[in-house]
């Protein structure tokens, strides 16, 4: 066990699967001499040298659309996006094609790229850096979506996207970049699809993500001063599901709170939800309640950012209100 | 810019001048068929002729080698045919049955061949330049000789993706051939109605890199002038942006009458036939009788029955293909 940042896991499975496989490159936007715009790649530049570490231009739609043609050439592509925002200008590629390929190729030519940078909001940036993506990405087949809470998820869940012969769409967040943590020593890879409980409860069953899981954490301390006992589940693969654990754990408490940082409507917690009450209707004793973020662009203004995001306090009202606890 | 005299005809050997004779001859009767079947409901979808633009596809991949790679539009029949793709399997693929290139998956607008390294048939304008300079890449980091062929309508000029592809390409020194099909036309579109300045070529000085104009319905200028591009691609290890004039006689996709240019247009473009003016040659050069010459459309006229009738007698692709290939490995416990 070592301790370690999101931040510094990230880097590390980066080196030992690039050490691993000859095949594997990194390339973004100032990923190489700037040493990453929130030093991921830090280093990577001098261990590996600018054959395997590619600062682009700003061409996002350019350096994923390349991505894409390496990856169906047998090469597999890590592409950072210095913020998820801008994989929009990119959607073409990482949905028409990257997605896509497989499939509509008849099974000829599999896309193995991994996606990957921070994803949801930075802190007072206003509407257009803001975005949460997972709903997005996670509508499409064809494509992973994952996203790690913790260092040792980050590590060895990017160890998994980075070995897996598909699109991967890897969600990090700029806020928890320096979440610290122990990691296990060694490579330990987290599968594609497994999710895990980060707090073991009996009340009440919190479904939540990336940084909502820090969120979901404090909110869990401060219902157990009220005698609730909350179980934190973190499904870290958001596409495909973990719907086994999900619905062991809903068995066992009856009641669910969903909590994520992007909007409310058409959001990876409405179909949560919709699985929940599909299969595990009979299991509940209150309808499943959904923390979102509101429906409105992100504002500036310290106070309205803040009304706009799910919070800890948001959290222990939802888990006391299916608790009827309110 | 650079200007390359256009080379004799002697150039092309008999032996080479049939075998693209009769890939142009290929490609023609092949894509009548499949607006023939198209008509009577047996393909639906998409549908976009190469007929008129033969010699662009076969005149520049007689250039190709093994190791090279060649991405294109939706236009993609006459290419997959002109590397050498199955026939049965194309048609198949139009017919949308399990026989074809694509299992019946991808239809008209998405060939693939993995043995051709023929990336696609993508159905987004602009959506293969990035694939195509990914090619190139590879090429460059695994320190191999392929160049990758780019092949794009003038529709694309408009897009962004060519402007950043070529700039990475050009960046990067990537061995990426950016062929511009110049058909005259963005579907119903005029290209002086969509593209400021219409002379491909001189947008290479743009980026540093060489131009070049070909006529592209003639099959000796496409081939000779390529010859020279490619190997230039290959051995500078830098991208080329070639403008191939050319044309087609059929809409856009099947489903277009064509109202916006005058029959007199197409008309005039039909009688550079590069399939009637290459024919000439073969028999001017004495390399072929008229009887020779109506012998091999006959050939190639049963050969493309044959093909029909594979794709139609393929079955549809069993209902476990639904959810094959989305991933390439289905996971542990899904």
């Amino acid at each position: 066990m070592a301790l370690m940042s999101i931040r510094d896991a990230l880097n590390l499975a980066l080196k030992e699967e690039m050490t691993r496989d000859e095949k594997v490159f990194l390339l973004g936007e100032e990923v190489a001499e700037f040493n990453g715009a929130y030093k991921v790649s830090k280093g990577l530049l001098d261990h590996f040298g600018p054959k395997r570490i590619i600062d682009t231009p700003i061409s996002e739609s350019g350096f994923a659309g390349l991505a894409v043609g390496a990856a169906m050439m047998g090469l597999r592509p890590v592409v950072e996006f210095m913020s998820f925002n801008f994989s929009l200008v990119a959607m073409d590629q990482i949905i028409s094609n990257a997605s896509k390929m497989l499939y509509m190729s008849g099974g000829l030519f599999n896309i193995p790229i991994v996606f990957r940078g921070p994803n949801g909001a930075g802190p007072r940036v206003s509407s257009q850096h803001s975005h949460n993506m997972e709903s997005v990405y996670s509508h499409f087949p064809g494509i992973y979506v994952m996203s790690p809470s913790c260092p040792a998820d980050a590590k060895g869940m990017l160890k998994a996207a980075i070995r897996c012969d598909d699109p991967v769409v890897f969600l990090e967040n700029e806020l928890n970049y320096n979440l610290t943590e122990e990691v296990p020593e060694g490579d330990i890879v987290v599968p594609i699809g497994k999710g895990d409980i980060k707090r073991s409860g009996k009340d009440v069953t919190i479904i939540a993500w990336s940084r909502m899981m820090t969120l979901a954490k404090q909110a869990a301390e401060e219902l157990a001063k009220d005698g609730i006992d909350a179980e934190l589940l973190d499904p870290r693969t958001l596409k495909p599901l973990d719907m086994h654990l999900i619905a062991e754990s809903v068995r066992k408490t009856n009641r669910v709170v969903l909590v994520e940082e992007g909007h409310f409507f058409a959001g990876v917690g409405a179909q949560i939800a919709d699985s929940i009450y599909s299969e595990l209707f009979d299991y509940l004793d209150s309808p499943v309640i959904r923390v979102a973020q509101s429906e409105n662009p992100m504002p500036y203004a310290a106070n309205l950012e803040a009304a706009t995001l799910p919070s800890v306090e948001k959290i222990i009202h939802a888990a006391k209100q299916v608790l009827y606890r309110n | 810019m650079e200007s390359v005299k256009k080379q004799k005809s002697s150039d092309i050997g008999r032996e080479k001048l049939t075998g693209m004779f009769e890939k142009m001859l290929l490609i023609r009767y092949f894509e009548e068929a499949s607006i023939k079947a198209y008509q009577q409901k047996k393909i639906a979808g998409f549908l976009h002729a190469y007929i008129g633009q033969e010699a662009v596809g076969v005149g520049t991949l007689e250039h190709k080698l093994t190791q090279d790679s060649v991405v294109t539009t939706y236009r993609c029949h006459g290419l997959y045919l002109a590397l050498g793709g199955d026939p049965k399997a194309g048609m198949a693929e139009l017919f949308g049955k399990v026989t074809g290139c694509a299992r019946g998956k991808g239809g008209s607008m998405h060939f693939f061949s993995k043995p051709h390294n023929f990336i696609g048939g993508h159905g987004i304008v602009g959506g293969q330049f990035g694939s195509g300079i990914g090619a190139a890449f590879k090429s460059n980091y695994n320190e191999e000789n392929a160049v990758s062929f780019i092949f794009f309508g003038d529709g694309a000029l408009a897009q962004g993706t060519f402007h950043e592809c070529l700039n990475l390409a050009a960046l990067w020194g990537l061995p990426a051939i950016f062929v511009c099909e110049d058909n005259q036309y963005g579907m119903g579109t005029a290209n002086c109605r969509a593209i400021a300045n219409i002379d491909v070529a001189s947008k290479a000085a743009g980026y540093g890199i060489k131009g070049y104009t070909i006529n592209g319905m003639d099959l000796k200028e496409v081939h000779n002038t390529m010859k020279h591009v490619v190997h230039e691609t290959r051995t500078q290890r830098r991208p080329a942006l070639v403008h191939m004039k050319t044309y087609r006689y059929f809409g856009h996709s099947v489903s277009d009458a064509g109202l916006y240019r005058s029959k007199d247009e197409v008309d005039t473009y039909k009688q550079l036939d590069p399939i009637i003016s290459v024919s000439k040659t073969l028999i001017e050069n004495e390399w072929m009788t008229d009887e020779d010459l109506a012998s091999i459309k006959k050939t190639m006229r049963a050969r493309i029955q044959e093909v029909v009738d594979f794709a139609d007698e393929s079955p549809e692709p069993p209902l476990e293909e639904l959810t094959r290939h989305v991933f390439s490995s289905m996971l542990e416990g899904n």
